[in-house]
């Protein structure tokens, strides 16, 4: 749920990054950290375990600029993608704006995308959304890697509503800020609507 | 923060106003170093104190965070919530507690102040709190009601969107 304050004149938004575990959720904040202006974010925040796996969230405020005398910012989260901790994927869900689901390319990691897929509904749908209903972006990550499903299946798969998608490769950055761009004007335009 | 299905969750001038009255007295009378008000989303509210040297927005994402998992362990054993957590530190200490089951009340002090004040102060502040969110919640339902497109967004364009991308 936005955040639109008056008194400071400023707009927040939160986006949440989803996916199978190892997919790219964090690198995809990365890389944004690192190509985005000082001025335009704040600190990123990993709450990651020893082995560099995200254990609750990492979390990347930004700010994008004015709109109509208003500060736009876009509070950027990911979930922890390992099955086991779907306890932490809901709380990270609470009061969500758009959601880019970070699909894994690779053969191996079809069945896991369908997994997590299934559980961003059933995740979204206890807090009360319907994922039709919200700004949403699929993201095909690691198209760089060798072993990968062809985007006619992984699409049957994983987009058969059609919402916008976009063929990544977070660690070059390839499809980072298109993936980011899209959820974000998504957002805005459904604030535009008012319908949320 | 008043349920998932509510539009955005919106501040006006002058319940703001009365926010930062409430919390400013709550740091005069409690003695602490920074106060701050933060939504269960994780959206920074409002902010007083020694608030200069402080990542405010990731000190917010994390308190709710923080009440978020502490939440999810209540329900684990049957609570509804904990409506206060206590972390000690060697220097500075911090008090959270939840308002009106809607927002988070960070409080950090030291030693100049004490755990026992703390909590006095932060009872007092919190039903002062809660009338004023109650008033907030009543006002964005009212001016939603009246329908008119109140949102300073309805009228931007795809170009106002597209300029933020350049």
């Amino acid at each position: 749920m936005s955040f639109i304050n008056y008194a400071s004149r400023e707009i927040n938004c939160k986006i949440v990054y989803y996916g199978p575990g190892l997919c790219g959720k964090t690198t995809n904040l990365q890389f944004v950290y690192q190509k985005t202006a000082p001025e335009a974010k704040g600190k990123m925040i990993s709450l990651a375990t020893e082995t560099e796996r995200t254990l609750f969230f990492d979390f990347l405020p930004l700010a994008l600029g004015e709109i109509r005398g208003f500060k736009t910012r876009f509070h950027l989260y990911t979930v922890p993608g390992q099955v086991f901790y779907d306890a932490s994927r809901k709380l990270i869900l609470k009061g969500v704006d758009g959601v880019v689901f970070v699909a894994d390319s690779q053969e191996e990691r079809l069945d896991a995308n369908i997994e997590s897929m299934e559980n961003l509904k059933v995740n979204l749908e206890e807090q009360g959304y319907e994922l039709e209903k919200i700004p949403f972006v699929i993201q095909y990550n690691k198209r760089d890697l060798p072993n990968v499903t062809s985007l006619a299946e992984l699409r049957t798969l994983l987009n058969p509503d059609g919402v916008p998608e976009y063929e990544a490769c977070a660690t070059t950055g390839e499809g980072v800020f298109e993936t980011l761009k899209e959820v974000a004007k998504q957002i805005l335009i459904d604030l535009k609507k008012g319908s949320r | 923060m008043f349920g998932p299905q509510s539009s955005s969750f919106v501040m006006y001038d002058e319940e703001f106003k009365r926010i930062n009255v409430v919390i400013e007295k709550l740091l005069r009378e409690a003695n602490a170093k920074v106060i701050f008000l933060v939504d269960k989303n994780g959206q920074l509210i409002a902010a007083t104190g020694a608030t200069e040297h402080l990542d405010t927005t990731s000190l917010a994402s994390l308190t709710a965070g923080n009440i978020a998992a502490t939440g999810g362990l209540a329900k684990l054993i049957g609570e509804k919530e904990f409506s206060i957590l206590f972390h000690e530190g060697e220097k500075d200490n911090l008090h959270i507690s939840i308002v009106a089951s809607r927002v988070i009340l960070v409080v950090i002090f030291d030693q100049r102040s004490s755990l026992g004040l703390v909590r006095l102060r932060v009872k007092k502040a919190s039903d002062e709190l809660g009338t004023i969110f109650a008033d907030l919640a009543k006002k964005t339902e009212e001016e939603a009601k009246g329908g008119f497109a109140q949102s300073p967004f309805a009228e931007i364009t795809d170009d106002d969107i597209d300029n933020l991308f350049k």
